[in-house]
């Protein structure tokens, strides 16, 4: 019902146009581990950019560090382009509470100072904790607080929605 | 309780990094995979994250030491930790002190972290044992019993070098009997699985407890040398030499000193290591302490990285809540 492949296309619409829109030519775009780089790279493609993908873990950047502590199986940042003054795209997989968002975007500014940051998620599931909004948004689904909604991948990219146990 | 059962939780975390001995390949590689996202912190324009922001981190040097003592206060500091240097070598326990009260006061500022080095073998574990449950215990070298973040600088300097750890062979040269970087080193070397470890020392530099870790041992460099991946070099220290366990650095240097001919024999990739500070001339010569096969700065550089996984692998293993530590 809910076919990823189907709605990265639908970003990579959206993106398209606001891209445009904004006069932006050679945007950067950055996935944040592990789904939201999936998704990048299949936009990256869509829309033939050339700059090569950057890819942000915000395990180091999480605010519950002193609930969780360090995630085990966490992957290096790379943003092999230089951030200062770029347009840069930011990718995720779901849009919840907006903190990894929060986490994502400290962590972008510790590489530079760029000339903007937009947000493009494949889902949006509502119930954000801070002020943070996506510009490209794959589909909005309402799922009750006990539900979690997983892309799996990277091929084929599945969208599971489960019972939290 | 022994140490090993010390520094892990009830699930196998580590809550303090007191020796790599009876710790898992797990274990290993989750601070080596920590220490490879952490690596590049330090090319960023910010070299600095807010992991540990609010935590505060005591170095307790009984010990004298620059390196190790600096860069676990840098990993400490990029990790946006406050960071306490405590030298008590020059300090109260020569008012006469004891550890115990020293570990007591400085537990009363509030601390979350100690980094302990000590010349008495056992040290860390002590302060560990009597610590606060809150308080991450991290071993700087505690007599020639170990070094467990040397060692951890020292595989991981050899994983981005040569990843595939059952086709290697690994030399160690020198003073192993008085090395806590070797015998951490061989702890580690054996759980992550390296396919031949070597000691190439003079009978007097050798401890019992080599052959029992199943390390080839070697008298001579000339056999023993011969097709490594990975030469080690340890620091000759001088105050062996007054206790005649060898005749003199000159000799030493002629028997035993890595030459260029001498890493000939090894294989033509091969990388040389130390964990300084080198004594020119006594186990190393400038040539190849300087030359292309030396990766003796790279090891300072990844001791960063590495004590920067340990500290915000024990402290966020502290972190979780209790009924999860339970």
């Amino acid at each position: 019902m809910h076919d990823a492949e189907f709605l990265i296309e639908v970003m990579a619409g959206q993106l398209r146009d606001l891209l445009s829109r904004r006069a932006i030519a050679d945007p950067a775009l950055v996935g944040i581990h592990t789904g939201g780089v999936w998704v990048a790279e299949r936009l990256r493609q869509r829309l033939g950019i050339t700059t090569p993908l950057g890819q942000l873990d915000i395990s180091f950047y999480r605010d519950d560090f002193s609930r969780i502590g360090v995630h085990p199986q966490v992957r290096p940042s790379e943003l092999p382009f230089d951030v200062d003054n770029r347009h840069v795209v930011l990718i995720d997989d779901v849009l919840y509470t907006g903190r990894t968002i929060r986490a994502a975007l400290n962590e972008l500014f510790d590489y530079g100072r760029p000339a903007s940051v937009l947000l493009a998620v494949l889902v949006d599931r509502g119930g954000r904790d801070l002020p943070i909004e996506a510009n490209v948004i794959g589909t909005r689904l309402k799922l009750p607080p006990g539900q979690q909604i997983q892309l799996t991948g990277p091929n084929p990219l599945q969208l599971l929605i489960q019972t939290a146990p | 309780m022994s140490a090993i059962d010390l520094q892990l939780d009830s699930q196998g975390r580590l809550l303090h990094f007191l020796s790599v001995e009876g710790l898992s390949r797990h274990h290993l590689t989750e601070i080596l995979d920590t220490a490879e996202s952490l690596h590049g912190v330090a090319e960023r324009r910010v070299k600095k994250l807010p992991t540990l922001h609010g935590k505060t981190v005591v170095n307790l040097f009984f010990e004298a030491s620059t390196r190790t003592r600096t860069t676990f206060e840098l990993a400490a500091k990029r990790l946006s930790a406050d960071v306490l240097n405590l030298n008590i070598a020059t300090s109260s326990t020569s008012k006469g002190e004891s550890l115990l009260d020293t570990l007591r006061n400085i537990e009363a500022m509030q601390c979350d972290m100690f980094v302990v080095r000590h010349s008495q073998s056992g040290a860390a574990e002590f302060m560990a044992r009597h610590v606060k449950p809150h308080i991450a215990v991290l071993n700087a070298g505690d007599g020639c019993h170990a070094h467990p973040t040397q060692a951890m600088l020292d595989t991981f300097t050899i994983r981005r070098h040569k990843p595939d750890f059952p086709a290697l062979r690994i030399a160690i040269v020198g003073d192993i009997l008085h090395s806590r970087v070797a015998r951490s080193l061989i702890h580690a070397l054996n759980i992550l699985g390296a396919g031949e470890v070597r000691v190439i020392a003079p009978r007097t530099l050798l401890p019992v407890w080599v052959e029992q870790l199943g390390v080839q041992v070697f008298h001579a460099p000339q056999a023993g040398l011969r097709d490594v991946d990975v030469i080690v070099m340890l620091r000759l220290q001088r105050e062996r030499m007054e206790r005649a366990l060898l005749p003199s650095e000159q000799e030493f240097f002629q028997q035993y000193g890595l030459t260029e001919e001498r890493l000939a024999l090894a294989k033509p990739d091969a990388i040389v290591m130390h964990p300084g500070p080198i004594n020119r001339g006594v186990e190393i010569d400038s040539r190849v302490a300087d030359g292309p096969r030396s990766v003796i700065l790279e090891q300072v550089t990844n001791g960063i990285a590495i004590r920067m996984a340990i500290m915000s692998i024990t402290l966020g293993n502290h972190a979780r809540p209790a009924e999860e530590n339970a």
